[in-house]
């Protein structure tokens, strides 16, 4: 069986064209369908038919139709091994923009789940998501943030645990603060307070996370009542300032400031229990995680090298069952023919030499098979298995049947 | 045979100490503490039997039991893989006292015991484990200090060291004090009781072991938060360490 790619991803094509690729997990399932034994993986950054012995052909043409222009020059075409090891890459997350993200596994497994393939197709499917999970669970590669609102939320956590219901006042309702708020609600952390100056803005931010809109001048009145303060303004001087903080506090208080011109007070972060890290210190925390994930991305590349070792000894092994299982058949039906000619014997008698001429075809069959295994291994197999089916002529048999 | 058993237990210590130094180690060092601490449970119950009584009324002896208790405090939960760095600071500690221990004689098979049971497993048992949970304590406090620094001067490879989080180390120097100190004071009024009726005075040890029980009353009446607390923990354990190592032959 031969596995088959064709694909355009973020490596080799713009956005303008993999968006016009880009498919729904619904249209992916019928377009591999269409195309036979296949999966259809498309997400923002790729789309990859996978074709278990189809007509690649008809997958890259199919591309080109929702392309609208001819895809020859960006596709990539790959097969068997090369196949595979891709497949592994992006389960892996290594062959992400983001190295180790984690969201492209969870597509990977809709769309398998959605194409429903043949038993080659899951077969390697099926490894690709158990490396895929063994990577996330033995390498570190997909636990560091990889953005700033990322790396604030990954910072607040370092702060206080559990962010759950952690009340955070956001200043500033533009679309920045609005991201970084968003992860750090996604963490479970309440935003308690959004403060801007345009009251319309800050109540529109508000109600979308189920916060209370407030003006900029209650700003030092709500730091007493929070946990984190995210301050995201165009405010071209500080708005937050070291006499506003409360010096009675029994709990840590943490500013993200990813104003430019900062929105807090550097003497802010001199305060006991308060700690401040605006967009330079979260950008060297991004930059010093991505680093870290590239010598991740190193240990997640042996486990991929080793799931591909186990890929092509498995599908070398499919070019010799064939053959062992002919070879026990034509035995087998030797044996039974032969047993058939003794004519009319006990019951006794015909148990003893179905059970004797049973183990010496064992015997005999034994180490063919365990040396044909062996071949296999060691990508030979292939040659072997023929050999035998000659020496055996078990394509007579074959044809004859 | 109780002889044979220190070296797998100081030979899982010691490898727990080597891997946690690196993250990717760091399984392998739990391992290292778990199969350690087996080898030493076995070394502790083959004492106990041939034992006539508490076997480990020697300083020495008091040492060995006194790293079981630390070890078993800390792998009710240190052995999570965010608590790698605690690991780090402990198991050094551990395998320096564990020696010391055997240099002592602690590891040996013990002789007829110069203290009754009973005191002797309410004040040494009761110090030991008190001790052993100070000893953890000092630890989470040395971490949180750690942490809090870095993230005073804003280090950039902050995420790197999967620490725990600041908030949650405060928390459990405060619980793990907060559990140790009644043993503490458990055991000292054991030892006063046996004073009293046995006569005698004071030595250095019983003083240091006062102090360390005044700092942590004032830690546990005061209930510090931030880097104060854990200074304070720290300062309690200087005590700690004082009875324990500096001070343990004035007593026994």
């Amino acid at each position: 069986m031969r596995l088959s790619l064709v694909g355009i991803s973020h490596h080799v094509a713009p956005v303008e064209l993999r968006e016009r690729v880009a498919l729904p997990l619904d249209r992916a399932a019928s377009l591999a369908r269409e195309l036979g034994d296949a999966v259809c993986l498309s997400t923002c950054n790729r789309t990859e038919v996978y074709l278990a012995g189809e007509d690649e052909q008809r997958a890259l043409s199919s591309l080109e139709e929702l392309a609208g222009e001819p895809l020859r020059s960006v596709a990539y075409r790959m097969h068997d091994d090369a196949a595979a090891v891709h497949l592994f890459r992006v389960s892996a997350g290594l062959d992400s923009l983001i190295p180790g993200e984690s969201e492209i596994l969870g597509q990977v497994r809709a769309a398998y789940d959605a194409a429903r393939p043949g038993p080659f197709l899951d077969r390697v499917f099926r490894q690709a998501l158990s490396l895929g999970k063994r990577v996330r669970a033995e390498t570190a590669i997909g636990e560091s943030p990889a953005s700033v609102p990322a790396a604030a939320a990954a910072l607040a956590q370092q702060v206080f645990g559990d962010l759950t219901d952690r009340p955070v006042l956001l200043v500033g309702a533009g679309r920045v603060g609005e991201l970084a708020a968003g992860s750090l609600s996604a963490r479970g952390a309440r935003i308690a307070y959004v403060a801007n100056r345009s009251a319309e803005a800050a109540g529109r931010l508000a109600a979308r996370f189920g916060g209370e809109p407030v003006g900029l001048d209650d700003v030092p009145a709500r730091l007493g009542e929070v946990d984190v303060v995210l301050a995201a303004t165009g405010s071209p001087a500080p708005l937050i300032r070291a006499a506003d903080v409360p010096a009675a506090r029994s709990r840590p208080l943490f500013f993200i400031d990813i104003a430019v011109p900062r929105d807090v007070e550097p003497a802010v972060g001199e305060l006991d229990g308060c700690y401040l890290y605006d967009i330079d210190d979260l950008e060297a925390v991004v930059a010093d995680t991505l680093a870290g994930r590239r010598a991740e991305a190193e240990r997640a590349e042996r486990l991929v090298a080793l799931e591909a070792e186990r890929f092509r000894a498995w599908r070398a092994s499919l070019d010799v069952v064939p053959a062992i299982a002919s070879l026990r058949a034509y035995a087998e039906e030797i044996r039974t023919r032969e047993l058939a000619k003794l004519g009319t014997l006990g019951e006794g008698e015909r148990r003893t030499l179905d059970a004797v001429t049973t183990q010496i075809v064992n015997k005999l069959l034994h180490l063919p098979t365990v040396r044909m295994k062996e071949a296999a291994a060691q990508a030979n197999g292939a040659h072997l298995a023929q050999a035998v089916r000659h020496l055996f002529g078990l394509e007579e048999r074959k044809d004859g049947a | 045979m109780a002889e044979a058993l220190f070296w797998p237990a100081l030979l899982g210590y010691g490898e727990a100490a080597l891997a946690y130094a690196s993250p990717r180690f760091s399984r392998l060092g739990t391992w290292g503490v778990r199969g350690g601490w087996l080898a030493q449970t076995a070394l502790l119950g083959l004492q106990a039997a041939r034992a006539d009584g508490f076997p480990w009324s020697s300083w020495a002896g008091s040492l060995n039991l006194f790293v079981w208790l630390l070890v078993s405090t800390y792998l009710i939960w240190g052995c999570q893989p965010r608590f790698r760095l605690l690991g780090l600071t402990v198991m050094p500690l551990v395998v320096a006292l564990f020696v010391a221990a055997r240099v002592g004689g602690g590891t040996v098979a013990a002789g007829r015991p110069r203290y009754g049971n009973l005191f002797l497993v309410l004040h040494v048992g009761l110090v030991l484990a008190a001790f052993a949970g100070f000893t953890l304590a000092a630890g989470l406090a040395a971490l949180y200090l750690a942490l809090e620094r870095r993230l005073r001067r804003r280090a950039a490879d902050i995420l790197r060291l999967r620490l725990p989080s600041l908030v949650t180390l405060e928390r459990l120097t405060a619980r793990t004090i907060g559990i140790s100190w009644p043993l503490l004071t458990a055991g000292l009024v054991a030892g006063v009781v046996r004073l009293r009726e046995r006569g005698g005075g004071v030595d250095a040890l019983m003083a240091a072991t006062i102090a360390a029980w005044a700092v942590y009353a004032a830690f546990l009446a005061l209930r510090p938060a931030g880097p104060r607390a854990a200074h304070l923990a720290l300062a309690g354990f200087a005590f700690v360490i004082l009875a324990r190592v500096a001070l343990a032959g004035s007593h026994f």
